[in-house]
């Protein structure tokens, strides 16, 4: 299986590297002596464990390592925005960072550079490559190695000290293509000392063939700065979503990261986040709503390495059909870090006997002086909440409505983005209600 | 209104009703009282449709429908309102999200236009102040958090919503103080008419002081073994059940 692209590195890396940058260069010969060594990860690996990812990843894909235009107006195919969300805008198509002249983007405060990672690295050299693969090379991981040895591009975000954007930023993934296709991207976003910044990552399919996507996302947010990162997943059952997010907190910063997945094919979210300095906030939160053959796997990981932090995760699922789900929670605290106060909960629905959920709370405290909790619970429907709500005359299926909807309300509640939060309530209700169970093109949209 | 006729029903396999009887006109409440374990909270049950229960034998009918036929929902629909001995938390519902539910499925079933946004608010505002229910109860989550007198008081405040034709009180006295037990059976007795009825399940003696029957019966071991007016709970208030027991087994 690694096989094919063993190969095609070998005999191809100059074009790879010629299509790319100097500082993402940098770390690909690295990169690929490292996947040459691990492979694409399997249900062998710990962490991989729940589900297999390599079954999808064994098919023929192409890559477009020449880089070749790939006609799309990324307007038509994203024909609306998350409606009252007044946002700038950005597409990445594919794997590369799609430039487009959108008027919004004019007003962006000053020192803010957002445009893809492969021209920022030749116009900024010496800011991208301070950060550049600093948390992904350090990562022994199949899947990151994979991405630093073949990504070309990615978007790109820098605020600077103490510069808050005013607006979210919105970046659209489309995925379009006419073969089966996969594409590695490599996203960097750096916060500075002070600096505050939103970005709504919607992930999206155009075309009727298969995907893979393995994008890695790196995100440095410096002392004090606040970041948050909101993903939703809305693409058709034939995709694989491959994603890693780091994220590096330094001292008093607050991050939020909130990840949806409404609909999809097959999903690994892998979600590290290193605290690296007192008294941070950090808020992990995410939804699933899966059915038929549909498989979702969040494994995330907070780091405490230093003292007075607070964290709180919360994952819920839903999952029907013969859906399954995964998640992981590992919770590693460091001697140092003292007063550490971490709460975790991840709670699940099987909506029958076939959906399958897998979850495991991994607890690792080396302090003596913290709060931490966790809490898994796999379960039903409550009986007897739907029968007090049909006694009242609310018939079954839209009393079972109410519950799962209530069910998911909390991580919903875990958007600071007031008509992003309300376009998340209404996409997901109608969600729930069977009315986007498949995905033809832009389903967000409609 | 309401026609039992020789109903039997199981839980698990295990037979509570053994063939009961009782009819209900308008205009009429009735009380049910008995020792625990009677089958009394399971008539109630057995009457909205909980599918726990499983009815082996006998009729109901209601209006001139068949009962049993009907989902919990449509039986809702056609005017019962139980109001639960233990009603039940329903965290991240909304109290008014799940009223306007409620009433607009009543409207649905009934072929009625839903109620506009202005007159829901005026009739939640009159409704909660015929059980004096605090405002701030009406912005939580169904349930979630309140007293045992709150919940109560929650359940005539939904009654008198959805204004039914046939209510059943199952133990509502349970788990209130004097002046809780006061403004609830206030509440019933204002929504009183000569269209609707209602069958009060209770213990004690004590709430007919307030909602005072037109029958009072007694079941035991699955049947109405006795029956008669209002003073028939004082009786059983000075005497307990055991006289009824012996009567009943010594036939």
């Amino acid at each position: 299986m690694e096989k094919q692209y063993i190969d095609l590195y070998t005999s191809h890396h100059e074009t790879i590297k010629l299509h790319s940058s100097e500082v993402m260069n940098a770390v690909r010969d690295a990169s690929f002596a490292k996947f040459k060594e691990l492979g694409f990860p399997t249900t062998r690996h710990e962490n991989y464990k729940y589900t297999d990812i390599t079954e999808a990843l064994s098919l023929d894909y192409g890559l477009n390592i020449n880089r070749l235009k790939i006609p799309v107006n990324p307007y038509e195919v994203f024909t609306c925005d998350v409606p009252g969300i007044h946002s700038y805008l950005y597409f990445v198509v594919n794997d590369g960072f799609y430039p487009v002249n959108d008027k919004r983007n004019d007003t962006l405060p000053e020192g803010v550079i957002i445009g893809s990672v492969s021209e920022v690295s030749k116009s900024h050299p010496e800011l991208v490559a301070d950060y550049f693969g600093k948390m992904s090379s350090q990562k022994n991981d199949g899947l990151v190695a994979f991405n630093g040895a073949f990504a070309q591009d990615g978007f790109f975000m820098y605020v600077p000290e103490n510069v808050h954007l005013d607006r979210p930023v919105q970046l659209v993934n489309i995925m379009r293509s006419d073969v089966d296709y996969m594409a590695n991207s490599h996203n960097l976003i750096i916060l500075e000392k002070g600096a505050k910044a939103q970005l709504l990552v919607c992930d999206h399919t155009v075309d009727d063939v298969k995907f893979v996507t393995n994008r890695v996302t790196e995100v440095f947010v410096a002392e004090n700065a606040s970041y948050e990162h909101y993903k939703l997943e809305n693409t058709h059952n034939k995709t694989t979503n491959l994603s890693t997010l780091l994220i590096d907190q330094k001292e008093s910063s607050n991050v939020l990261a909130n990840v949806i997945t409404l609909h999809n094919g097959l999903t690994r979210n892998t979600i590290e986040i290193d605290v690296d300095g007192e008294h941070c906030e950090t808020t992990l939160a995410g939804m699933v709503i899966a059915d038929k053959s549909q498989q979702v796997d969040n494994y995330t990981s907070i780091i405490h390495s230093k003292p007075n932090c607070n964290s709180r995760e919360l994952f819920k699922y839903v999952l029907d059909d013969v859906s399954k789900g995964a998640f992981t929670g590992r919770l590693y605290v460091a001697r140092d870090a003292q007063k550490t106060a971490a709460f975790q909960t991840n709670k699940n629905i099987l909506l029958n006997r076939t959906a399958k959920m897998r979850t495991k709370p991994q607890l690792e405290i080396y302090a003596d002086d913290v709060k931490c909790s966790h809490g898994a619970t796999i379960g039903q429907l409550d009986d007897s909440a739907l029968f007090y709500m049909r006694q009242r005359g609310i018939p079954e299926k839209e009393a079972r409505l109410l519950l799962m909807f209530a069910f998911t309300a909390d991580v919903i509640e875990d958007i600071r983005i007031d008509a992003l939060k309300d376009r998340i309530k209404m996409l997901v209700e109608k969600r729930l209600r069977g009315e986007l169970s498949k995905c033809e093109g832009c389903v967000i949209c409609q | 209104m309401l026609e039992i006729k020789n109903l039997h029903a199981n839980i698990n396999g295990k037979e509570i009703l053994k063939g009961l009887n009782l009819t209900v006109r308008p205009g009429e409440i009735h009380a049910i009282m008995g020792p625990n374990g009677a089958g009394k909270s399971t008539l109630s049950s057995v009457l909205t449709g909980n599918p726990a229960f499983e009815v082996t034998h006998g009729e109901v009918t209601f209006l001139g429908k068949d009962l049993l036929e009907l989902a919990p929902e449509e039986r809702a629909n056609e005017g019962i309102f139980l109001s639960f001995q233990y009603p039940v938390e329903i965290p991240g519902v909304s109290m008014v999200n799940f009223m306007r539910t409620a009433i607009n499925e009543q409207r649905k079933y009934r072929g009625q236009e839903p109620v506009s946004a202005t007159d829901f608010l005026r009739l939640m505002r009159e409704k909660k102040e015929l059980v004096e229910m605090d405002n701030k109860l009406t912005n939580r989550s169904v349930n979630e958090g309140f007293s045992g007198g709150e919940k109560k008081r929650n359940e005539i405040f939904q009654m008198a919503m959805l204004e039914p034709r046939l209510s059943i009180l199952d133990e509502t006295d349970s788990g209130l103080d004097i002046d809780a037990l006061r403004i609830v059976a206030n509440g019933v007795n204002k929504l009183k008419s000569p269209e609707n009825a209602s069958i009060v399940i209770t213990h004690y003696q004590r709430l007919l002081d307030y909602i005072v029957p037109d029958f009072v019966h007694v079941l035991y071991d699955g049947r109405i073994v006795k029956s008669g007016d209002k003073t028939l709970a004082l009786e059983l208030e000075e005497k307990g059940y055991d006289w009824i027991k012996q009567e009943v087994e010594g036939k």
